[in-house]
């Protein structure tokens, strides 16, 4: 028996060892595939100003090192926030600003436009994701949550909360529904309707307690403001509803703030 | 006579089906260049066919690089219960230039309090309440952008931050709020490759040892990122 264990166990291993390498050497092919395609599909634009100022880093205060002149082309290798990285006829890479980006031409001879968000994406976005902290009856709530939009006026969303009170601790879980009356303006208010979960369980210090887990509905306001690119400034209030097994439901009220990006 | 005439005229499609073939098996042997096509060259008035070719390239997608991903490793001095190696992730978004929102999740393990050390009785903590874990959000400015310069030939991209935020760790049994605040510095060795030295400041209450308190637990760590 002992024998039989001793044999297979090498061959076992052997064979999840050259599985192992199959799936590496795969893998390897893969990036060195995806690399060499990445290689040679670059953007190309064509420097329409009388010059193209490179910078060292993607900032403002990085010094001009280098100058493309009028009529060269240029490959755009990536971008960071407002930033491209670019390489020269002379192989020489820097960075370069949108706004002297967006003098350059397209090989068609279109002038370049980058695509970025605006606030028309704010009012039409589908998707939204997004963290906000705050009060919750006392305790100090933390949450997470994403969004989609049904149409600009109407959004369901998803909410992970974890609450940290003095005495207790726990978590929330709920689906709302979001309602946009004016979506097209840049500090929009905004009326929710949800259910959910809600878990406490006392603090490991405090002797009395136990875990509970109760049903939860809650009615709130609150504003989406348009910050810049693709983020949202986002301030709330929701009343709760939790709905114990004891005689009296409790109500809770929450107050929270934070940011969210749309995409 | 008459026959002649119709042999003769029979000849003639004949001779010419003969001359057609020869010229099809001349061109078929590349011997015929004389009786190609012309070549397209469109008179002045077509130049937009061309054009219309143009649109049909698909311009490649800029690659954004405005995530950061990657790992730490340090110290975490937890008040009153020594310090011990942390290690943690660190996720990062660039929104500006200047501004980026970053989450971070650390994990240490509390070594033991001096009185525990002293007395030599019954430790405080069981060894599951000893493991320290936190996660972070935390807002972030680049509030010193520049560069460094290593010898005579290199210079690198580098930047001091400021973070502060909000999270949560989990201590001795419980889940505490918990504020950070912290500095870094990014040096970066490639242009999305960079290296991190980071100090922090976590705080939260805790009413462990009798009364409660606000504790801060100090964080130091390199780091090693990607941007994507």
């Amino acid at each position: 028996m002992s024998e039989r264990n001793i044999t297979t166990t090498p061959s076992t291993s052997r064979s999840i060892k050259s599985a192992l390498l199959t799936l590496l050497v795969a893998l390897a092919q893969v990036i060195s595939a995806g690399v060499a395609q990445a290689a040679d599909e670059y953007k190309t634009v064509a420097v329409a100003d009388p010059y193209l100022e490179m910078h060292t880093g993607p900032g403002r205060g990085y010094p001009i090192f280098h100058i493309v002149d009028r009529g060269e082309t240029v490959e755009v290798l990536s971008q960071r926030t407002d930033w491209f990285l670019v390489r020269g006829p002379d192989g020489k890479e820097g960075w370069v600003d949108r706004a002297q980006m967006e003098q350059t031409l397209q090989p068609d001879g279109a002038i370049t436009a980058f695509e970025e968000a605006d606030q028309q994406d704010f009012t039409d976005s589908r998707w939204e994701a997004g963290l906000l902290a705050g009060d919750f009856g006392g305790a100090n709530i933390i949450s997470a949550y994403g969004g989609y939009s049904l149409n600009p006026h109407v959004s369901i969303e998803v909410w992970g909360s974890q609450i940290l009170g003095n005495f207790s601790n726990g978590w929330m879980g709920s689906v709302n529904v979001v309602h946009e009356t004016w979506p097209d303006w840049r500090i929009s208010p905004f009326f929710t309707l949800g259910t959910g979960v809600i878990n406490t369980s006392p603090k490991s210090t405090i002797v009395q307690g136990e875990d509970r887990t109760d049903q939860i509905a809650h009615a709130g306001a609150g504003f989406r403001i348009y910050a810049t690119r693709r983020f949202v400034i986002r301030a709330e209030f929701k009343s709760y509803v939790v709905f114990t097994s004891r005689d009296d439901n409790e109500e809770v009220e929450e107050w929270k703030a934070g940011f969210a990006f749309f995409f | 006579m008459e026959s002649r005439i119709r042999v003769l005229f029979l000849m003639l499609p004949l001779a010419a089906l003969t001359l057609s073939g020869c010229a099809a098996t001349k061109n078929l042997f590349g011997g015929g260049k004389e009786s190609a096509p012309p070549p397209a060259e469109l008179p002045q008035g077509q130049v937009i066919e061309p054009e219309v070719e143009r649109r049909e390239v698909k311009e490649p997608e800029i690659d954004t690089e405005d995530f950061e991903i990657g790992a730490f490793a340090g110290i975490l001095s937890i008040e009153d219960f020594g310090s011990d190696f942390v290690y943690g992730l660190r996720i990062a978004y660039h929104v500006t230039e200047g501004f980026f929102v970053e989450g971070t999740v650390g994990q240490t393990e509390a070594g033991l309090t001096s009185f525990e050390i002293l007395s030599g009785g019954a430790p405080l903590l069981s060894d599951d309440d000893r493991q320290y874990t936190y996660y972070n959000l935390n807002l972030g400015y680049n509030i010193l952008p520049g560069e460094a310069f290593v010898g005579e030939g290199r210079a690198y991209n580098t930047g001091l931050y400021l973070i502060g935020g909000l999270g949560s760790t989990r201590f001795a049994g419980d889940d505490r709020f918990t504020v950070n605040f912290g500095a870094g510095y990014r040096f970066l060795l490639t242009d999305s490759v960079a290296m991190h030295l980071d100090f922090r400041d976590h705080l939260y209450d805790i009413d462990l040892l009798g009364e409660e308190k606000t504790t801060h637990n100090l964080e130091a760590h390199l780091g090693m990122t990607v941007f994507f």
